[in-house]
């Protein structure tokens, strides 16, 4: 007898002729953190969709404890205790905790039969919340509003909810996208507890520390095929990338070709109440200065603060000598300095424009005769920039929305270059993006210093901070802790100094 | 899916063919160059109106003030149009001006309070009309030159005036919006501000002048309705905000901001044109072609809809 609590066969599923699965197998044991890996496009999210019985797979069987679940619908999968912990949680914000908890429910929950049963009976609902949420070890109230919760308290609440429909699989899709480390860590003892308790995770993540950190087992899918499946511990980061990307990544952080010139940025005793305090440094032509903390330390409010997307109230910046206090990104953007935003979909481009309008939106006074546009000089300008990023996309007409992620991120930074930026802010820029774009995009970084841009990187990424960065400026809750030369900076010493 | 999007995109010009196709063939009257004019001047007032509207929604916003600009900037103008006063020129610049300062208020309090346009223009469609109600201390202002009664009741070479005003605003709206950087910032900041403003546009400048050139075309919409009933009425151009946003609608400009274009309005003014002129034609009361209107619209957004879906 097997100890396997979910057996996945020979999964197939085309759309319209496209093959999105290709024979997948998926063996879940009983009380294991089981890691789904693949690139975007690889066939995850189909995959978990035919799990959850929201799609019907073409061939193949999906056998929860023998039975097999295909055919069933989503409330179906749920009831014999599959259930999904979607990355963008599904919530109401204005009903509490426990209402969200058993919302659907509310019938068997009332305790009453008949026409009675339904009437509202929040008092057993916040009684049960209040045990489900205790017996997790999380301090959230029963009867608090949803919408003043943090992202990761509503994580804590969906897992509770999962924990309530007696759920034998859960589901985590990019459960760490938005939450903070400390988060991270209650997260994981969460997930370690239910393991004991012999509940199984399937877990999604694009983030390789989190997925050693945390999982049994990793199942590599690409191009929709299943690639295989090893135990965490047989594999290490290259090999998992390998198996990822189907060939080995040499080398993933390029070197400096070119030296360092001249002092181009220089900020002193920055600070913005209640934000950030005394921050100073100073960045120069060609080099790239890596901005490390936490989350929530304070490193997007600064990048935000120079680019004059934020105000900031004492210290000073200096571009080449002469001062600089934006007050709207506009005139940050006329005095050389471009932001690539971590929020790519709110801050970063326009999804019903196309990649044109999108590429050239900064920039448009190169781009203009009088008020009128100067539709040859935008168009050559993107297909040279097209050329330069290799951006992929069906044209200059295409929409940005329909573009991969990574291709998005570049088409921004396509937009920040073309407005000739000798300082450029890169937020989080690989976040979302596949391996192998990740890659390209740390090319392209290096390249723009050997340019002679000055880069300022901020990253959470700890491997991509220490490959890339000339310098680190490590942040720990809105003050400046440590500037790291690269000969000293390793994972060890900016955590420490990311915590100090 | 694709198919079902392009025919959401274009679905308004099939529709609106075939309307003409079907009224052709069953209404003799209806094909006819006298009932085509009839049509194009009924038509030219809300039109001009709904292009402002057109500039306003594709960058998120919206504006009710319309039909009480279309009061005041009448009233306005009528004032320094009677007989052997003024010259025709002045009426026009006091009507145009108040429209565009009208217009800018409207832009102004939306860009510095940050309350919702819809909140704002919804104040200054009453103040609007209060306006108008003051400067023509309630009472119709009558008496215009004829000079001034030709905007709206004069042919040239057999089109009616408003007809050849329609055509060249429309002209003029169509190239602002697809060929200046001001109507690209538009979409831009239509459809996602934040990013918009991260780009380096200055949003509330873009809205500044959205809401000015609403206010003037309306001021347009108003001089056209006073000259063509030959009276500044206080009570004028009530409800025509409504009008003007269903042709926007109609015509394929989505409220949530980002899309639209200048033809889609055209047409969708024309479409609500054609539909009131057909069914007078075939003897069927206001009240059914309110009902009729009413189906058009929701049909529009519903199509609309399909459009946006992946």
């Amino acid at each position: 007898m097997s100890d396997y609590i979910l057996r996945v066969k020979e999964i197939s599923k085309s759309f319209s002729g496209v093959k999105a699965l290709d024979n997948i197998h998926f063996d879940l044991k009983k009380g294991e953190v089981h890691a789904l890996m693949g690139e975007n496009g690889a066939g995850k999210s189909t995959f978990m969709k035919i799990l959850i019985g929201l799609l019907t797979p073409d061939s193949g069987e999906v056998l929860l404890e023998g039975e097999n679940l295909v055919g069933s619908n989503v409330n179906e999968t749920l009831k014999k205790g599959i259930c999904m912990i979607h990355q963008e949680i599904l919530i109401i914000p204005e009903l509490t905790v426990a209402q969200n908890i058993f919302l659907g429910r509310e019938r068997e929950v009332s305790g009453k039969s008949g026409v009675l049963s339904g009437w509202l009976n929040d008092a057993e609902i916040n009684q049960r919340a209040a045990a489900l949420l205790d017996r997790m070890g999380v301090n959230i109230a029963p009867k608090a509003k949803m919408k003043h919760l943090s992202v990761a308290q509503m994580q804590m609440v969906e897992i509770a909810k999962a924990i309530s429909h007696n759920a034998k699989v859960i589901i985590m899709d990019e459960p760490t996208s938005a939450i903070s480390d400390k988060e991270v860590a209650t997260l994981f003892q969460i997930i370690r507890d239910l393991k004991a308790q012999g509940v199984s995770i399937i877990y999604i993540s694009h983030k390789m520390d989190e997925i050693f950190r945390i999982s049994d087992t990793i199942t590599v899918l690409r191009d929709g095929k299943y690639i295989g499946a090893k135990s965490a511990a047989e594999l290490d980061y290259n090999a998992l990338i390998a198996m990822m990307v189907g060939r080995e990544i040499d080398q993933m952080f390029p070197e400096a070709t070119q030296p360092l010139g001249q002092e181009v940025l220089s900020v002193r005793n920055l600070g913005r109440a209640g934000k950030f305090w005394n921050i100073s440094f100073n960045v120069k032509s060609g080099e790239i200065l890596g901005l490390a903390g936490l989350m929530g330390a304070g490193r997007t409010e600064i990048a935000r603060a120079i680019f004059g997307l934020d105000q900031w109230d004492e210290g000073e910046i200096t571009i080449k000598d002469s001062p600089l206090h934006a007050r709207t990104p506009r005139e940050a953007i006329d005095r050389g300095i471009g932001y690539v935003s971590e929020d790519r979909k709110g801050l970063g481009f326009i999804p019903r424009m196309s990649v044109k309008d999108n590429i050239t939106l900064s920039s448009m006074n190169n781009h203009r005769k009088g008020g009128f546009i100067d539709t040859h000089s935008e168009q050559s300008a993107t297909e040279k920039m097209i050329a330069d990023l290799k951006i992929k996309t069906a044209g200059t007409g295409q929409h940005v929305t329909y573009l991969s992620g990574g291709n998005q991120q570049k088409v921004v930074i396509g937009k920040v270059l073309l407005a000739s930026p000798e300082i450029i802010i890169l937020d989080e820029p690989t976040r979302g993006v596949d391996v192998g774009a990740k890659f390209e995009i740390y090319k392209l970084i290096r390249s723009l210093a050997d340019r002679g841009m000055a880069v300022i990187m901020i990253s959470s990424e700890l491997p991509e901070i220490l490959g890339l960065s000339d310098r680190i400026l490590v942040l720990s809750k809105g003050k400046q802790t440590a500037l790291l030369s690269k000969a000293e900076a390793t994972q060890e010493v900016i955590m420490q100094y990311a915590v100090a | 899916m694709n198919r079902l999007s392009k025919l959401g995109q274009y679905g308004i010009f099939f529709a609106f063919a075939l309307i003409c196709l079907v009224l052709a063939l069953s209404t003799p009257k209806f094909f006819t160059v006298s009932n085509l004019l009839i049509i194009g001047n009924q038509v030219s007032i809300n039109a001009l109106l709904a292009f402002g509207v057109t500039f306003v929604i594709i960058t998120g916003g919206i504006d009710l003030s319309l039909g009480s600009m279309v009061a005041v900037t009448g009233v306005a103008a009528a004032s320094f149009a009677h007989p052997d006063t003024y010259p025709l020129v002045i009426p026009l610049l006091v009507g145009l001006g108040a429209g565009s300062a009208m217009g800018a208020f409207n832009g102004l309090v939306i860009t510095k309070s940050k309350v919702p346009p819809f909140i704002v223009t919804l104040g200054t469609m009453t103040i609007g009309r209060g306006l108008a109600l003051i400067l023509s201390k309630g009472r119709p202002v009558s008496n215009l030159s004829d000079a001034f009664n030709f905007i709206g009741g004069g042919n040239i070479a057999g089109i009616p005036f408003p007809i050849i005003i329609l055509l060249i605003a429309f002209a003029v709206c169509s190239v602002v919006l697809n060929k200046t950087i001001l109507g690209r910032y538009m979409y831009a900041v239509g459809g996602n501000e934040p990013a918009a403003r991260a780009s380096g546009i200055r949003v509330s400048r873009v809205k500044m002048w959205v809401y000015t050139i609403c206010g003037l075309l309306s001021a347009l919409g108003g001089i056209l309705l006073t000259s063509r009933i030959t009276t500044g009425q206080p009570n004028a151009g009530a409800g025509f905000e409504l009008d003007a946003i269903a042709a926007a609608i109609i015509g394929g400009t989505s409220t949530s901001g980002g899309t639209g274009t200048m033809t889609g309005t055209l047409i969708g003014a024309l479409l609500i044109g054609v539909i009131s002129n057909s069914l007078d034609l075939l003897n069927v009361t206001s009240y059914y072609q309110q009902v009729v209107m009413g189906v058009i619209i929701i049909g529009a957004v519903v199509l609309d809809g399909v459009g946006k879906k992946d």
